[in-house]
């Protein structure tokens, strides 16, 4: 991922204004969930005394969340262009189910059934895509029938039971780790082995940032545009290079990586670049920030949104077989309520309700949030309704203070 | 003998930055019809909001004396209690309700809170006949024209006991059947004792109805008359006398060949697509000239603007487009914009800009596609160009990676011609390019338009501005009704000869 650029406040008052002194201008409202997944996890860390950040505990959570992460990459877009979908949940378990029938019923080779079912999902979002795009009709409309459509489709392909079980390669997806192909190393007395495979992965992902990095704060300068100090370049260099460090070595002790957690770091990685730098990413908030001037600007809105909605498809997809794989088991209720885990993620994440904000790696932070406050009121043993008021109230503290500091940068105006 | 039923005296309205009316005066007499004309922008509606208390008393300097009391309206309900009504240009009726509904909307026919439903109806049907519209009034106000929804709004005024009655625009939106019905009408209210105060632009309507008359120019009151001493021609030379008090920069136009012409332009209303709101226009854009397009409110300009941009706003459009020549079709406005035609709207926050971005993405909106290779956008050529904009428009920003939202009315300006200057047109559309922005941005943005003429660019100007069509453009054409009624050379074109043009009312030609 790219650096954010933080703009440095070189004196940034309009001449014959005082306002606005020297001062390195955080955007407070990106960091801020930063340091809110922060202080989570050192929440639930100690609470769980240490168990949070195990090395079995942290691959768990990756893995019981991954499909919700892949949803709300997704999402993340739908809501910048100021849509929202509800039937992701139910779209999860059509493809899932889908999936099933084709690999357990008719045997199927599992490569064909894979890109048979992102073609399902993709046909699916086209159905949701042209009646939200060019057909007018709002998308909390369209996907709250397709809510019930698709339910109603995987009801129909299953009957009443679940379908499996699934090939082997599908279930490692969902549930399985990287082979060890250098076998282990020693950590020393405390860490114990792990696996060096896993190990060199990360680090050559660590030094991949720091390049990407350099060379964007290189091209920075070289056309002149503001950049942060150097100390704080370094930091957000370093950070997040330890973080991931970390996060390798525990992943490398239990295990491996898991494929899920590879699969969603390209993912990540992929629609990160798409919304920074495509042309297609930026129309994706020209839309959401002004339709008007979107369409006045030669942007074909529709087919924007069209292509979102399919794009959120075979995503829904790619879940449903991760989460079929993951049971090795496609069900009737397969997903159910993974569109409120999803769209909170977007919204916990940053983007706005109106539309115009967000970003992926914000979803995913969201995500990670509400990952770790699952994760760690189970490990604390606490019942699912104590999880829900929680995770509730993050929710709405989340977006009251989205809405908090908008008014507070409008009155400051 | 007469009797005064409203003064209003010593009026003074400010807005953040603006004198919008300035010690207005106005005396209504009981029982008159007294018509209120001016330019765009010259106050009335304005003064219309402060007597309705839409403007409540403390926002406003001056006194208003209704009935021989002096009056503090705090809001519209203390006005309408007072038995003064406004009827704005944009009914207000709530379109899937009855008529009775609309009728009695705030004020339902009820008993111990529960409506009487046969009351109701039955006075609404009443209140119809008063005013000659036969309808039942059960049936959703959706299913009525213009014409008859402004007569709903008119028998809502009676319901309230109305005794004066203010009409912003009333006939800008009717045909001339349903205006004749209308004025009508209203010399019947005025033999009931209805007071009537209309805003129109219509002076032919304002010859014929109305018992005196009252200008008002940039935000004063000029004098108010006896229509029997008027005539349309004083009337016009008074709502646009006033000095050329902004300068406008020198400049020798360097005309070359054509570079757009639109023939034969008709475009319909979206909402009602029987009416035209361009018919039949005729207009011819050459490189290096700055054309004018001169119309009071209503009279289609945007409209056929934006028609002519890749058809986005109207239906049933049909007439012809040349590009140097040639005959092209420019269905989107993605083909306009590859044809070299670029629109920069008139209002720039709804239209215009994202504003939740920065100047470096909004320059970049319209030809996102020129910074980029296979579809990846180039972030530092973005900011390379989007800071030479910066420098050469003078956008008064320490970066271009500050948000549009928080830049000043004339900076944003600058950002929407950059997008457009950006996607490299040979024909720019700019509406109102100086609305809402200060006198030394404006003698900017006069300058830049000379310079894209300069370099071979065709423009055309909308503008509310006589003087400023006057100082810049190098012909000037004139609209009325949605008609092209006059193409006037500069040298030869007054404000006086202007304002004639734009307010002439063309005859309905047989097709």
């Amino acid at each position: 991922m790219t650096a954010a650029p933080v703009q440095v406040g070189k004196g940034v008052a309009a001449p014959g204004r005082d306002r606005a002194p020297r001062k390195v201008n955080f955007d407070l409202k990106q960091s801020g969930i930063y340091i809110a997944l922060a202080l989570v996890v050192v929440l639930f860390a100690v609470l769980t005394g240490g168990d949070l950040l195990g090395p079995q505990n942290l691959s768990n959570i990756i893995v019981q969340f991954s499909y919700i992460l892949v949803l709300a990459i997704g999402m993340v877009l739908i809501i910048i262009a100021g849509h929202i979908d509800l039937s992701v949940g139910s779209v999860v378990a059509a493809t899932g189910a889908f999936a099933a029938v084709m690999m357990v019923d008719w045997g199927l080779p599992w490569p064909l059934a894979v890109v048979a079912t992102l073609i399902f999902g993709a046909v699916i979002g086209a159905w949701q895509g042209y009646w939200v795009a060019y057909f007018g009709i709002p998308a909390f409309i369209v996907t709250l029938a397709g809510m019930l459509l698709f339910r109603a489709v995987t009801m129909w392909i299953l009957g009443n039971e679940g379908k499996g079980p699934f090939p082997d390669e599908i279930r490692t997806l969902g549930n399985g780790f990287i082979p060890g192909f250098l076998g282990n190393i020693g950590l020393g007395e405390a860490l114990g082995g792990a696996d060096l495979f896993s190990i060199i992965l990360g680090v050559a992902v660590v030094v991949g940032m720091a390049i990407v990095q350099v060379r964007a704060r290189a091209g920075r300068i070289r056309y002149s545009q503001a950049v942060d100090p150097m100390w704080l370049f370094a930091l957000k260099v370093a950070v997040p290079a330890l973080l991931v460090l970390f996060f390798v070595v525990q992943l490398a002790r239990f295990r491996n990586l898991p494929w899920v957690l590879v699969l969603l770091a390209v993912l990540v990685v992929g629609y990160t670049l798409v919304t920074n730098r495509a042309v297609f990413g930026r129309q994706i908030y020209a839309v959401g920030g002004n339709l008007q001037a979107a369409t006045l600007s030669g942007v074909k809105v529709k087919s924007v949104v069209f292509w979102l909605f399919v794009n959120m498809g075979v995503l829904s997809a790619v879940a449903g077989i991760i989460f079929a794989g993951r049971l090795n088991l496609a069900g009737p209720t397969a997903g159910n309520a993974f569109e409120l885990d999803a769209i909170a993620a977007a919204f916990i994440g940053g983007a706005a309700v109106q539309g115009g904000v967000g970003k992926v790696v914000g979803a995913i932070t969201g995500g990670m949030i509400m990952a770790v406050i699952n994760n760690g009121m189970s490990l604390l043993g606490a019942e699912p309704k104590e999880v829900m008021l929680v995770k509730g109230g993050v929710l709405l503290a989340a977006v009251a203070f989205d809405v908090w500091s908008k008014r507070r940068t409008a009155t400051a105006k | 003998m007469t009797d005064t039923i409203l003064r209003m005296s010593g009026i003074t309205k400010t807005f953040p930055g603006v004198k919008a009316l300035q010690d207005v005066n106005l005396e209504v007499r009981r029982g008159e019809i007294h018509s209120i004309c001016g330019e765009n922008g010259a106050g009335k509606s304005t003064l219309m909001k402060v007597l309705s208390g839409v403007y409540p008393h403390g926002t406003y300097e001056g006194d208003i004396q209704y009935d021989g009391e002096l009056c503090r309206f705090s809001g519209i309900r203390d006005s309408e209690h007072r038995g003064i009504v406004i009827i704005h240009q944009e009914l207000a009726l709530a379109s899937n309700l009855s008529i009775a509904e609309n009728i009695f909307l705030g004020n339902e026919q009820a008993k111990n809170g529960w409506i009487d439903w046969n009351r109701t109806n039955a006075a609404a049907d009443a209140l119809l006949r008063r005013v000659g519209l036969a309808e039942s009034a059960v049936i959703p106000v959706v299913n009525l024209g213009v014409g008859k929804q402004q007569l709903v709004e008119i028998a809502k005024a009676l319901s309230k006991e109305v005794r004066l009655l203010i009409l912003d625009e009333p006939t800008a939106a009717l045909n001339d059947e349903d205006s004749a019905h209308l004025l009508n009408l209203l010399r019947g209210l005025r033999d009931e004792g209805i007071t009537c105060v209309i805003i129109s632009h219509k002076l032919n309507e304002v010859m014929g109805i109305s018992d005196r008359v009252t200008i008002l120019r940039d935000g004063r009151t000029i004098w108010t008359d006896e229509t029997a001493n008027l005539t349309e021609e004083k009337i016009i030379a008074s709502m646009v006398g006033r000095d050329m008090e902004h300068r406008y920069p020198e400049h020798t136009p360097k005309i070359g060949e054509e570079a757009l012409r639109i023939v034969d332009w008709t475009v319909h209303s979206p909402t009602q697509p029987d009416r035209a709101l361009v018919r039949k226009a005729n207009l011819t854009l050459r490189r290096g000239e700055i054309v004018g397009l001169a119309g009071l409110m209503g009279a289609g300009r945007t409209e056929l603007a934006m028609s002519v941009f890749g058809r986005s706003y109207g239906v049933n459009i049909s007439g012809r487009l040349f590009k140097d020549g040639k005959e092209i079709q420019a269905r989107n406005v993605r083909e306009a914009i590859d044809h070299g035609i670029a629109y920069a709207t008139e209002d720039r926050k709804r239209y215009g800009l994202n504003l939740i971005e920065d100047i470096k993405r909004n320059v970049s909106a319209a030809g996102l596609s020129k910074l980029a290779r296979g579809g990846w956008v180039d972030g530092n050529e973005e900011f390379k160009v989007a800071d030479e904009f910066r420098t050469s428009m003078n956008i008064k920003s320490p970066t271009v990676e500050a948000v549009v939202g928080k830049l000043s009315g004339g900076n944003q300006q600058k950002v929407v011609l950059s997008k457009w200057i950006f996607t490299d047109p040979d024909v720019l559309i700019l509406d109102e390019p100086t609305r809402g922005i200060d006198v030394g941005a404006k003698y900017e943005i006069y300058t830049i338009i000379n310079r894209l003429a300069d370099e071979g660019k065709a423009v055309l100007v909308i503008s509310s501005e006589l003087p400023e069509l006057l100082g810049i453009c190098d012909r000037i054409y004139t609209l009325s009704a949605g008609r092209i009624t006059g193409e006037v050379p500069r040298a030869e074109a007054t404000q006086e000869s202007l304002m004639t043009l734009m307010t002439k009312e063309v005859q309905e030609v047989a097709p």
